[in-house]
C-alpha cells in the first residue's frame, strides 16, 4: 500500500502534559510525525493540534483510533480527502548585500512575503502559503545563502462551515464524519 | 478492582511492573503513589521520580494533583476511567504537601470527560453483516477472548455458539470465557493451543474474533491466519480492530449488546460436517495425558486438581511452562476463574495475584499454580500471605529450570542448556520458615493425597510437586509459524538431564 501523508485534527483538552501523550503515542507505537502544531482553538480550554502523518491508509487510521483513545483527546478528524484550506509559516533570514537586496525584495513580493526585519547585511522574510509554496521561495532564495529557518509545520482548516471544538462535526464533510462515528470503517 | 499504594521514588518504581501487566491485560486498577512536595518538583529532591512520565505509555490514564481542591476530582475520574470502557490502570500521583493540605470536601457526581466516550450498541448494519456471513458459513469458528468475561457476555456468547452450533476457541485470558468441557470448547488456541482449535481455525470459513485482540501467540504467523476465512471482529475498542490481522467485518460496541443484538439475526444450524471434521482432528491429536509415563508429570496434577476443585476453584498462574499446562489442562465451568499474566507475561505474577484474588473472593478456593522460577520472583509475598492470614494454596511445578526458555533451547537451540538450570531452595522448609504448612510431592500417587490435604487445611499451604525436569509443552506452534504447522507431543521417551538443584 502506498504511503500518503496525511492530515490530522485533534481536538484536545488543554490540560499539562496533553502535548507529552500525543508524541509519547507516536514514538511508542513507531508512527511517523511529519509536523505537528498546536494552538489554542476557539473552544476555551480547548487546544487544536495539527499532525501531518505519512503512512499507508491502515497506519493512519490506527495512528487515528489510537489518538482517540487518549482521554484528553476531544476529537479526530482526518481531513485529508477534503476540501482544505491548509497554511504553514516560515521565517527565513537570508544574506543580503547591497547588489541583492532588491532582488530578495522583489522575490519576497511575488511571493506575498513580508520583511519583518533588516540587518546590516541579513533580510528577514516572513512568508506563508503551502509546503510547496514554501519549499520554492526557499530553493529562489538558497543561492543567496540561507542563514536561518523557523517553520511552524501545517495547520488546516476544512473549507465552508466551521470546524467546530463543540463535538459537532458541521463543517466537516461527510467522509470525515464517518471516520468520527464509525471507527468500524477500516480498510 | 485493585488499588495500591506506593511510596515516592522506589516505591513507585516497583509498581511499573504491575502496572504494564495489568495495562496490557485491561485489568481495571488504580495505583496511588506519593511525591515529593510541589515545591521540589523538578529539582531532583530526594525520592523524587517522575511517575507519570514513566508511567505514561502503560496506563489508561495519569495525573499529578497540584492542588488539593483537585484531589477528589482526580480520584472520581480515575476510578471512572479505570473500570469503565476497556478497563486498565489509572495512576494518580500526589505530593506530600496536597496529602496534608485541607480544603473543602466536594466529590462529584460525574466526571466531566468530553473525550472519554463509552461503548456504544454497534453498528446495526455491520450486526446485519456479520449475521448473513455467520447464517451462510459452512465452517464457522468463534475465537472468545477475555472481552467476553468483562462485558459479562458469557451466556450470550453460549447461545450464539449453540444455537448455531458454532465451536469455540478460547485465548489464554479469555479460558473461561465458555466451558472447556462444553461439547463446542475446542479448548485454547494458539502456539500451544490444541492441535484441534489451531486446525478449526487453519480451516474455518468464517472466524468470530470476540473480545479478543489478536495477540501474536494466539494467531501465529499473521499471514498464515486463518487464511481462507472471512473474519468478523466484535471489540470495544476500536484500535484493535485491524491493527494485526485484515478483518472483515468490524463491529465496535460492547460485547454483551453486540451479541444480544447479533444473535436475534441468526438461524438455528448445525454444521454436521464441520463438527465432525472437528471430531476427528479430537480423535487424532488430543492432548497428552501422560498415562504412559512413571514419573510424576504436570499433567497428572492438573488431572486430580481438576478433580478436586470440579473446576469451580480460582486458578492463578505463573509464567512458562507451568501457565500453559494449567491452561490447557485445566477443566474451568466456572467464569473468570482462571487468572493469568497474558499480554506481559510476568513471571511472578502467580503469588501475588493469587493473593489479591482470595482477599477479592475469600469464599473460593483459590490455587496459585506456580514455577520453581517464577515463585522465586516473588516469594517475598509469603510474609504479607501470612501476616494477613490469606488462605491460598500453592503448587510450584518444580523442574528444577527455567523450563519454558529451556524447552526453547532444547528445541531450537541444539539444547545448550544456558541459564536456564535453577537452584532452588527447599521451598518445604522455606515454607516452614513462614509456618506455612508444606508437602513434597515425588510421584504419581501422591498426588491426590496432598491435594486433599491442602484443600483441608483451613489457611495457606505449600505443595512442592518434583515433576519431570525435561517435560515439555505440547502441541507447539514453533515462533513465526502458522498455527497449522503446530508440532505434536512427540512419541518417544524424554531423558532426563541431571538437575542441579540443593534437594
Ligand atoms: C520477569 C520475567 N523474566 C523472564 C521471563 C522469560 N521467561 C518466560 S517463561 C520463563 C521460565 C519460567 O520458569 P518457571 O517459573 O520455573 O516455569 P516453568 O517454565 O519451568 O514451568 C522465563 C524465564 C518472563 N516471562 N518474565
Ligand atoms: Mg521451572
Amino acid at each position: 500500500m502506498a504511503t500518503t501523508k496525511h492530515t490530522l485534527i485533534a481536538l484536545v483538552q488543554d490540560r499539562p502534559g496533553v502535548l507529552n501523550r500525543v508524541a509519547s503515542m507516536f514514538r511508542r507505537r513507531g508512527f511517523n510525525m511529519d509536523s505537528v502544531a498546536v494552538g489554542h482553538s476557539e473552544t476555551p480550554h480547548v487546544s487544536r493540534v495539527t499532525i501531518v502523518v505519512s503512512g499507508t491508509t491502515a497506519t493512519v487510521e490506527q495512528v487515528r483510533k489510537q489518538l482517540a483513545k487518549l482521554i484528553e483527546v476531544i476529537k479526530v478528524v482526518d481531513i485529508t480527502q477534503d476540501q482544505m484550506t491548509s497554511r504553514e509559516l516560515a521565517l527565513i533570514k537570508v544574506r543580503a548585500t547591497s547588489p541583492t537586496r532588491s532582488e530578495i525584495i522583489e522575490m519576497t513580493d511575488i511571493f506575498r512575503g513580508n520583511i519583518v526585519d533588516v540587518g546590516a547585511d541579513s533580510l528577514t522574510i516572513e512568508v506563508t502559503g503551502d509546503e510547496d509554496k514554501i519549499e520554492s521561495f526557499l530553493n529562489l532564495l538558497r543561492p543567496f545563502g540561507i542563514r536561518e529557518i523557523a517553520r511552524t509545520g501545517r495547520i488546516a482548516m476544512v473549507r465552508g462551515g466551521t470546524t467546530g471544538s463543540s463535538g459537532e462535526e458541521k463543517g466537516i464533510s461527510t467522509r470525515s464524519r464517518e471516520h468520527v462515528h464509525i471507527s468500524e470503517d477500516v480498510e | 478492582m485493585g488499588v495500591c499504594l506506593a511510596t515516592s521514588g522506589p516505591g513507585a518504581t516497583n509498581l511499573v511492573t504491575g502496572i504494564a501487566n495489568a495495562y496490557l491485560d485491561s485489568v481495571p486498577m488504580v495505583a496511588l503513589t506519593g511525591q515529593v512536595q510541589t515545591w521540589f518538583i523538578g529539582k531532583d529532591a530526594f525520592q523524587e521520580i517522575d511517575i507519570t512520565g514513566i508511567t505514561l505509555p502503560i496506563t489508561k490514564h495519569n495525573s499529578l494533583v497540584l492542588d488539593v481542591n483537585d484531589l477528589a476530582e482526580a480520584i472520581k475520574e480515575a476510578f471512572y476511567i479505570a473500570r469503565t470502557g476497556r478497563p486498565g490502570p489509572v495512576l494518580i500521583d500526589i505530593p506530600q504537601d496536597v496529602l496534608t493540605n485541607i480544603c473543602e470536601y466536594h466529590y462529584p457526581a460525574h466526571a466531566d470527560l468530553p473525550g472519554y466516550r463509552l461503548p456504544l450498541q454497534g453498528h446495526p448494519a455491520q450486526i446485519r453483516k456479520a449475521a448473513k456471513m455467520i447464517n451462510e458459513a459452512r465452517n464457522p469458528v468463534i475465537v472468545a477472548g477475555r472481552g467476553v468475561i468483562i462485558s459479562g457476555a458469557f451466556q450470550e456468547l453460549k447461545q450464539l455458539a449453540e444455537s448455531s452450533q458454532i465451536p469455540v476457541v478460547n485465548t489464554l485470558l479469555g479460558i473461561t470465557a465458555f466451558p472447556t468441557n462444553h461439547v463446542l470448547s475446542l479448548g485454547m488456541g494458539g502456539m500451544h493451543g490444541t492441535a484441534y482449535a489451531n486446525k478449526a481455525i487453519d480451516a474455518c470459513d468464517v472466524l468470530i474474533a470476540i473480545g479478543m485482540r489478536m495477540d501474536d501467540r494466539l494467531t501465529g504467523q499473521v499471514s498464515g491466519f486463518a487464511p481462507n476465512a472471512k473474519i468478523i471482529h466484535v471489540d470495544l475498542d476500536p484500535a484493535e480492530i485491524g491493527k494485526n490481522v485484515r478483518v472483515d467485518v468490524p463491529i465496535v460496541g460492547d460485547i454483551k449488546k453486540v451479541l444480544s443484538a447479533l444473535n436475534k439475526l441468526i438461524s438455528a444450524s448445525q454444521h454436521v460436517e464441520w463438527i465432525n471434521d472437528i471430531e476427528q482432528w479430537r480423535t487424532k491429536y488430543p492432548l497428552y495425558r501422560a498415562t504412559d509415563c512413571e514419573q510424576l508429570m504436570p499433567q497428572h496434577i492438573m488431572k486430580h486438581l481438576n478433580e478436586a476443585t470440579h473446576g469451580d476453584a480460582l486458578l492463578v498462574t505463573g509464567v512458562g511452562q507451568h501457565q500453559m499446562w494449567a491452561a490447557q489442562y485445566y477443566e474451568s465451568n466456572t467464569v473468570n476463574s482462571f487468572i493469568s499474566s497474558g499480554g506481559l507475561g510476568t513471571m511472578g505474577f502467580g503469588l501475588p495475584a493469587a493473593m489479591g484474588a482470595k482477599v477479592g473472593m475469600p469464599d473460593k478456593t483459590v490455587w496459585c499454580i506456580d514455577g520453581d522460577g517464577s515463585f522465586q520472583m516473588t516469594l517475598h509475598e509469603l510474609a504479607t500471605l501470612v501476616q494477613d492470614n490469606i488462605a491460598v494454596k500453592i503448587a510450584i511445578f518444580n523442574n528444577g529450570y527455567l523450563g519454558m526458555v529451556r524447552q526453547w533451547q532444547e528445541l531450537f537451540f541444539k539444547r545448550n542448556y544456558v541459564g536456564t538450570p535453577l537452584t532452588c531452595p527447599d521451598f518445604v522448609k522455606l515454607a516452614e520458615a513462614y509456618c506455612i504448612p508444606a508437602l513434597r510431592v515425588t510421584t504419581q500417587e501422591e498426588v491426590p493425597g496432598a491435594i486433599k490435604q491442602a484443600m483441608d487445611h483451613d489457611g495457606p499451604f505449600l505443595i512442592d510437586f518434583m515433576v519431570e525436569p525435561e517435560a515439555n509443552v505440547f502441541p507447539m506452534v514453533p515462533p513465526g509459524a502458522a498455527l497449522a504447522q503446530f508440532m505434536d507431543q512427540p512419541k518417544k521417551e524424554v531423558t532426563a538431564w541431571p538437575r542441579q538443584n540443593t534437594l
